[in-house]
Order: structure tokens, then C-alpha cells, then sequence
């Protein structure tokens, strides 16, 4: 199985435990992520505040640089993998995006029919092209005993991906069910992360944090498991700012779920970047897990 | 899809926002529920939920609606969209609710369109998002005083390689920059 991969920027570099993982989990399960040549950034939120057909002509030019051949586009992060959707489902529904974003490509040369590429997140990808059977198949190390809180943020799920609900995503759990973990059903796993509000409302941002942060302590999570970088750096970096802010004490290991599902699969954790976190993940997993041979420091 | 009855009826304000939205006329079938404002993680920051917004916007209260703070809390998370009985894309109106906002001047008390502008303009040098330029240019220029509190926080994350001092650039830079001149050139969104 061969796709095209859209890292997005994060992954470059806050966030390259995401993409190292990634590319770890895909060389044992079999499957070849080939990255888009020269993508550029999606703009995250930040284009479309300013200019909408800037915003979706931007994100365009990925979608008409892809190969005839590169059919399907995988994206790990959240706000990529929305935009990439979101503007080739908007050109596919209204014939004057269409044709206006198809004017701006033109400048540069490109042209994109909607519908050309499918675009689809990793979780997808590994739960439904993988699937139970195969990746039972694989487990080196079940994660018996680690209680894990999946945490599906917004934009994976809502608006528009298919593949899950928008209220309450099930398939992060059931993938790290099949891996032997007991996995923490807490309310607010869908719930926002407080996006860029960390640098522009902080208070704000910091509750919307506090309250995921709380609601897996309330159900006991040894830690929590992203797929997005935005996520995890605002759950991660700034837990401490949190903590002194509500005057708590938070400990809670956030890591990307593909550096967990590497470790199931027998990878160690250098592999997979466990130890780029700034609230360690390594020892609890150690701890839960027991000396398994093939996990060498952390 | 509605047939909008009404239409003759509707403010100017009104036909601006929503023309500016792909699927934005669905305002027009805005119930006045309030299930996007009761879903709202930050709705008890704004000074009008989303409902009330709709509804000024409806009556034409243009000033208020723009200089108000509504759109700035919304975090697209779009638990509104995916909820809204009249399939009103509530989270692009927002949106669109910050491009006339910022194109007239009138976002007050709020950081976003200077982080926007800055994360942007990376992206038109180097074609990608750069976290520590993006971080260090919109702090230095913006907040400057909060950067201290930010320091430890980024010492964690440089000393774990999470932080690079350089961008990367894209080769086909002259050709992103070519379909974006044309895209503000023809501009709007429908």
C-alpha cells in the first residue's frame, strides 16, 4: 500500500516525533508514506481570517501538485488534514470556488478537478486500510495495564471527516483496545484544545486546557494520546503554565498515538521519540508495562 | 435546500456577510435556537453568543456586529457547524465576520489578526510555518512583556530539539507567490 504523505509543518519540527513515528509504524505495519514534493503550508486558521480565496488557493496548489498516480494524501495533522478536505470538498460544491481557485492555480501554472485526490487522516489510514486482524498481528508488546485517554481534539473530527463521529469518535479507542490497553472513556475527548488561543487569550486557552487535563486525571489516564501537533504542544508545553495558573499540580504525559502504537508494535522508544516531551511519558509506560527487552531508555 | 421567503427583506449587512461564506445564504434559515452558542467552549467570553450575533447581523446592526468580540473567541472547533439544525456553516461566518472586521479596522482588544498576519507572512517567504520565528516576531512585536513568563517553556522544548533556529523554504516559491497575487487580485470567496 503506497500513499502520498503531507507532513505539514509542524511535523518538521515541534512536533517530529509525530512524523518520526509515523514513518516507523509504517515501515513494520507495510505501508509506504511517499511526502508530497515541495508541499507548502496549509495556513492553518490563519489565511482564512484574512482572505478565503487566498486561504483555499493556497491549500489548493498541494492538491494540484499531487501526481496523477498519488491518489490518496495523508495528513497527520489536524488543521491540514481539514483544510485539504475542506477545500476540495468546497471546490467540488460550488462551481465558482471552483473556478476561481482554479484561476489563482492557473498563475502558477496548475490546474485541480475536485475529487482528483482523496484526502484522509493517518487514524483513518491504520484503522481501516490496516485494520484489527493485521495489527493484532504485529503486537510485540500488548499495552496491558496502561490506561490511555485518546484524545481526537476538533478538527480531525468535525466538520466533515467520515469516518468517525463528530460527538463522540470511537476509533482511537477501539485501535488501542485491540493493542491491549484499557482505554479511559472520559467526556470531553472531542472537546478543543484551545488551538492558537494560547497566544492570543491565555486565560482563555488555559481553561479550555485545564479542562481536558482534569477530566483524564478524574479518570485515572496514565496519559494521554494526540493526533494533532496543536494539541499536544498546548497539552504538553504549556501544562506548566496551567498548572500555576489554577495553582494545580498536572504530571500527565501527553504523547502522538502513533508513538504508543510503535511501542506495541515492538519498537523502542528512541524510534519512536519517546523522551521529546516536555512531561516524560517514558516511565509510566515502563512502569505499566514492565522491562520489556526491546525498550531501551527513554 | 430553503427557499429563502424573506430575501427581499434581509439587511445589506446581511448579503455582505454571508456572500463572502461558500453556503453562507443558509443564514437566512437561522431558527434563533442557540445550540451554537450552548456549545460554544468559549462562549462565556463573548459579549454576544453566535445566536445573538445572527440575529443583529439580520437587523443590520453592522457597527456593533464587527466591533464586537464574538469572532475573535471562536476557536473553529465547529461544534456549532456539526450541530446547527439549519446546516448554517456557523464557523466560516465567523470567519468571514474577521475578514471585515480586520479590513475595516475595527478588531480591538484582540491579538489575532497580528498573529495572522505574522504566520502568514512566513508562509509567503518561505512557503512554510516556522513555530520559533512565528513565536519570537509576533511576541517581540505584540507582547513583548509576556515572553518572559514564556522562557522556560521554550527552554524545554529547544532542549529537546522541538525548536529550529531556521525555516525551511519550498523550491517553487515564485510559484506560490504567483497564485496568491492572483487570488487577492480576483478576491472574495464565491
Amino acid at each position: 500500500m503506497k500513499y502520498a504523505y503531507y507532513p505539514g509543518c509542524s511535523l518538521e519540527a515541534g512536533s517530529a516525533a509525530y512524523d518520526v513515528s509515523v514513518r516507523a509504524v509504517a515501515k513494520v505495519l507495510g505501508f509506504e508514506l511517499e511526502e508530497l514534493d515541495d508541499w507548502n503550508c496549509c495556513g492553518a486558521t490563519e489565511y482564512f481570517s484574512q482572505d478565503e480565496l487566498v486561504a483555499t488557493s493556497v491549500i489548493a496548489r498541494n492538491l494540484a501538485i499531487c501526481r496523477p498516480d498519488q491518489k490518496e494524501l495523508i495528513a497527520p495533522c489536524a488543521a491540514c488534514f481539514l483544510n485539504l478536505k475542506k477545500t476540495d470538498q468546497l471546490m467540488a460544491e460550488h462551481s465558482e470556488v471552483r473556478s476561481k481557485v482554479n484561476e489563482a492555480l492557473a498563475a502558477g501554472g496548475l490546474h485541480y478537478d475536485p475529487g482528483q485526490v482523496r484526502v484522509r487522516h493517518l487514524l483513518d489510514l491504520i484503522y481501516t486500510d490496516i485494520g484489527e486482524a493485521a495489527l493484532r498481528e504485529k503486537i510485540k508488546q500488548p499495552l496491558t495495564g496502561l490506561r490511555v485517554a485518546p484524545y481526537y481534539g476538533c478538527q480531525v473530527v468535525r466538520p466533515m471527516n467520515g469516518f468517525d463521529n463528530t460527538e463522540y469518535p470511537m476509533k482511537m479507542d477501539e485501535l488501542f483496545t485491540w493493542l491491549g490497553a484499557e482505554v479511559v472513556d472520559y467526556p470531553v475527548k472531542a472537546h478543543c484544545c484551545g488551538g492558537h488561543m494560547t497566544q492570543i487569550s491565555e486565560g482563555a486557552a488555559y481553561e479550555l486546557i485545564r479542562r481536558l487535563l482534569d477530566s483524564a486525571v478524574e479518570h485515572e489516564a496514565d496519559l494521554i494520546l494526540c493526533m494533532c501537533p496543536m494539541c499536544q504542544l498546548n497539552l504538553d508545553a504549556y501544562q506548566a503554565l496551567v498548572s500555576s495558573y489554577f495553582q494545580k499540580n498536572f504530571q500527565m504525559p501527553i504523547i502522538f498515538f502513533t508513538q504508543l502504537l510503535g511501542v506495541a508494535l515492538g519498537l523502542d522508544f528512541e524510534t519512536v521519540k519517546i523522551g521529546k516531551e516536555i512531561v516524560s511519558a517514558g516511565p509510566v509506560i515502563k512502569a505499566k508495562l514492565g522491562a520489556a527487552p526491546s525498550q531501551t531508555g527513554a | 435546500m430553503v427557499t429563502d421567503t424573506h430575501q427581499d427583506h434581509r439587511s445589506d449587512f446581511f448579503q455582505e456577510v454571508v456572500s463572502d461564506t461558500p453556503g453562507g445564504e443558509q443564514l437566512a434559515h437561522c431558527l434563533q435556537c442557540g445550540s451554537c452558542g450552548g456549545s460554544c467552549p468559549n462562549g462565556s467570553d463573548m459579549q454576544y453568543t453566535p445566536r445573538t450575533i445572527f440575529a443583529m447581523i439580520n437587523a443590520g446592526r453592522r457597527e456593533e456586529v464587527l466591533a464586537a468580540n464574538t469572532m475573535w473567541y471562536c476557536v473553529s472547533c465547529y461544534f456549532c457547524t456539526t450541530r446547527c439544525p439549519q446546516q448554517i456553516p456557523i464557523t466560516d461566518l465567523m470567519y468571514a465576520l474577521k475578514r471585515l472586521a480586520i479590513a475595516e479596522g475595527k478588531a480591538k482588544d484582540t491579538d489575532a489578526p497580528a498573529l495572522a498576519r505574522t504566520f502568514t507572512g512566513f508562509v509567503e517567504n518561505f512557503g512554510r510555518s516556522f513555530e520559533f520565528g512565528l513565536a519570537s516576531r509576533y511576541y517581540l512585536l505584540n507582547k513583548p512583556l509576556s515572553m518572559f513568563k514564556l522562557v522556560p517553556m521554550g527552554m524545554g522544548l529547544f532542549t529537546r530539539g522541538r525548536l529550529h533556529l531556521l525555516p525551511n523554504r519550498i523550491r517553487q516559491m515564485d510559484q506560490l507567490r504567483a497564485i496568491i497575487k492572483k487570488a487577492r487580485e480576483i478576491g472574495g470567496a464565491s
